[in-house]
């Protein structure tokens, strides 16, 4: 019956592809429908072909590690993407001949920018968060993913709206609003995938076998649902046709301003920062294998932070035409932000205490460590930002950019890669890492290139700040645009240079990884260091 | 009063009380006497079911720790 379902739903989406090639209004619409037609297609073909057939078994005395290792493969791939795409816009930026003429409308900085962001936060940082959230709620719940094959459509369907964003960047779809830039049928289509993702979440919740939901699913939780809402609220638009990707939001003026801040600063509140926090509270005390500092602290931690980074948004916003309470409060909240985050940075270095000497000894913890460090000081420099006086120098400057690459190089880049690390020997059973010493390689190219970027970013943001507020003798401005961006094409190559290391190092993570799985021999099923506890 | 004004009101007042206590509430609940032993247990849970799920007599308790240790 089941079968017969999808078939007549996989038939109207191929119907939907085909008449929308026909009618497309626009490139990206008719990308778009390409996609849906071939995908759909394909799979009415495969679905037909094996109809009658017996069904794979989902055993449930197994763990579903065929879709995380799927999910590990696709976060080192969209990572290499991702960072390279940001280092190549980086040069842009230095070296404006890099916007090539037969390119233009393209591959262009202002095309290529919103595919940067979306690769590494979205398609990076989403599959990571992904796989990871699959792997944990399993290991913490005792149980098998819930929903059987529904897991790998939450995984393929991500793909599918990454590759849809991607394509509608280059093609000029997009509603312009940072970090929510899809149009209305990619969001429709993330929508489906993230209920699915939900609901294989708190299914495998439901039937854990473990009386308590351990902390770290409670971030996770908490990151699907915040997103899932954000994303909804961002994104309530009509679309002008059918067969075009162009929409009209429902949301104007300031009210459009703050329903996307507020979706914006979540997104890093509760995807780059909650989620996050779910794989920290995991790998950080099975890498350093001792338990989390302080539980208690864990739990105030978590219910801080949901209660506070909700409102921080406002900080966007501040010197505009949002009222000014409004932008107090959110001014409030970001610092009063400080202390949660804090609380969850100690919480994370301090499960090392007893076990500092893993740092000279383990590259992977080193990595974690360094990642929660830099959670810290993003989350120093955040609230420092969004008071009023110094959000009026630093706001529109390159200051900003080099708080967000802090917080995502530094942090959700190196917790990713330590989990990817910490995941791979285990999801292809292998006795360990390849090498330790690339390892390293990797983890100074890439803390090396996260100063560069940041310091050059400090040095410029603040320079632009000063020289845009430069006034002489008589009051007039001192300072044109254009001399803004001459004084900033060193800071630009140092920063690009810091972008080109730490895309080596990811490069680098890949072939380590590779040669993890192909060239490392099996581990043998007792008595190493996988499983800690040993047989009496 | 408008919509506006009202959520406005509502929000900066009562909406704000029941944050805080709801907050207060929690630490206090984090800090109940007996949650140390809790705590503990649940701190360490990543420790077990590493390989396989627990099976389907495995007890939902606390004492699962002592039972996963010995199985081992």
């Amino acid at each position: 019956m089941w079968d017969y379902i999808k078939l007549a739903g996989l038939g109207v989406l191929v119907l939907y592809g085909a008449i929308g090639l026909n009618f497309a209004r626009d490139d990206a619409f008719l990308v778009h429908a390409l996609i849906i037609l071939l995908v759909a297609g394909g799979l009415l073909l495969h679905t037909l072909r094996r109809i009658g057939e017996p069904k794979p078994v989902h055993d449930p005395g197994v763990y579903m590690d065929d879709v995380v290792r799927a999910g590990v493969i696709a976060t080192a791939f969209w990572g290499v993407v991702g960072f390279a795409a940001g280092t190549w816009i980086a040069f842009q930026l230095a070296f404006p001949q890099l916007n090539f003429e037969w390119a233009q409308g393209y591959l262009n900085f202002g095309r290529l920018r919103p595919l940067h962001t979306s690769a590494v936060i979205f398609a990076f940082g989403g599959n990571a968060l992904i796989a990871t959230a699959f792997y944990v709620v399993q290991r913490t719940s005792a149980a098998r993913l819930w929903g059987g094959n529904l897991a790998w459509f939450v995984f393929w369907g991500y793909q599918i709206f990454i590759v849809m964003a991607a394509t509608g960047y280059i093609l000029g779809s997009t509603q312009g609003n940072e970090y929510a830039e899809p149009e209305w049928l990619t969001d429709l289509w993330l929508t489906v995938v993230w209920v699915a993702f939900l609901a294989v979440f708190v299914g495998t919740l439901v039937k854990r076998r473990e009386r308590h939901i351990y902390v770290a699913n409670w971030f996770y939780l908490s990151f699907i649902i915040t997103v899932a809402m954000l994303h909804l609220v961002n994104n309530v638009a009509v679309p002008v046709s059918a067969f075009g990707s162009r929409s009209v939001p429902l949301w104007s003026g300031v009210q459009s301003a703050m329903v996307q801040w507020w979706y914006g600063h979540n997104a890093v509140g509760f995807f780059l920062t909650a989620g996050f926090l779910g794989m920290m509270y995991y790998f950080i005390p099975k890498q350093a294998e001792r338990p989390v500092y302080s539980y208690k602290l864990s739990i105030i931690h978590f219910w801080a932070l949901i209660f506070l980074y909700i409102w921080a948004g406002p900080h966007h916003l501040h010197y505009t035409a949002l009222p000014n309470w409004a932008q107090t409060l959110g001014m409030t909240f970001s610092i009063m932000l400080w202390m949660p985050s804090w609380g969850g940075m100690i919480n994370g270095l301090m499960t090392l205490s007893g076990a500092w000497d893993k740092l000279r000894t383990d590259p992977v913890i080193r990595m974690m460590v360094v990642a929660v460090g830099f959670y810290g000081m993003a989350t120093f420099e955040g609230p420092v930002m969004s008071i009023r006086s110094v959000n009026s120098l630093s706001h529109y400057t390159d200051w900003t950019i080099g708080h967000v690459h802090s917080g995502a190089l530094g942090w959700n880049g190196m917790i990713t890669f330590g989990a990817l690390y910490y995941l791979t020997p285990r999801l292809w059973k292998r006795e360990g890492l390849y090498s330790l010493a690339l390892v390293s390689w990797h983890f100074w190219l890439a803390t090396i290139g996260i100063v560069l970027y940041a310091a050059s970013m400090w040095v410029t943001g603040i320079m632009e700040g000063l020289m845009w507020r430069q006034v002489d003798a008589q009051g007039f401005l001192v300072n044109s645009f254009a001399d803004t961006v001459e004084a900033k094409f060193p800071m630009y190559v140092v920063r690009a240079l810091g972008g080109t290391m730490f895309a080596t190092g990811a490069i680098i993570m890949c072939y380590n990884l590779w040669k993890t799985v192909t060239s490392v021999p099996e581990r043998k099923p007792v008595g190493t260091a996988g499983t800690a506890v040993a047989a009496e | 009063m408008e919509t506006y004004t009202w959520l406005r009101t509502f929000a900066d007042s009562w909406h704000l009380l029941f944050m805080a206590l709801f907050f207060i509430g929690v630490i206090i609940w984090a800090f109940r006497p007996g949650s140390r032993k809790v705590h503990d247990d649940q701190a360490s849970m990543i420790f077990r079911n590493e390989d396989k799920p627990a099976g389907k007599d495995a007890a939902k308790s606390e004492g699962a720790s002592e039972e996963h240790g010995k199985g081992r």
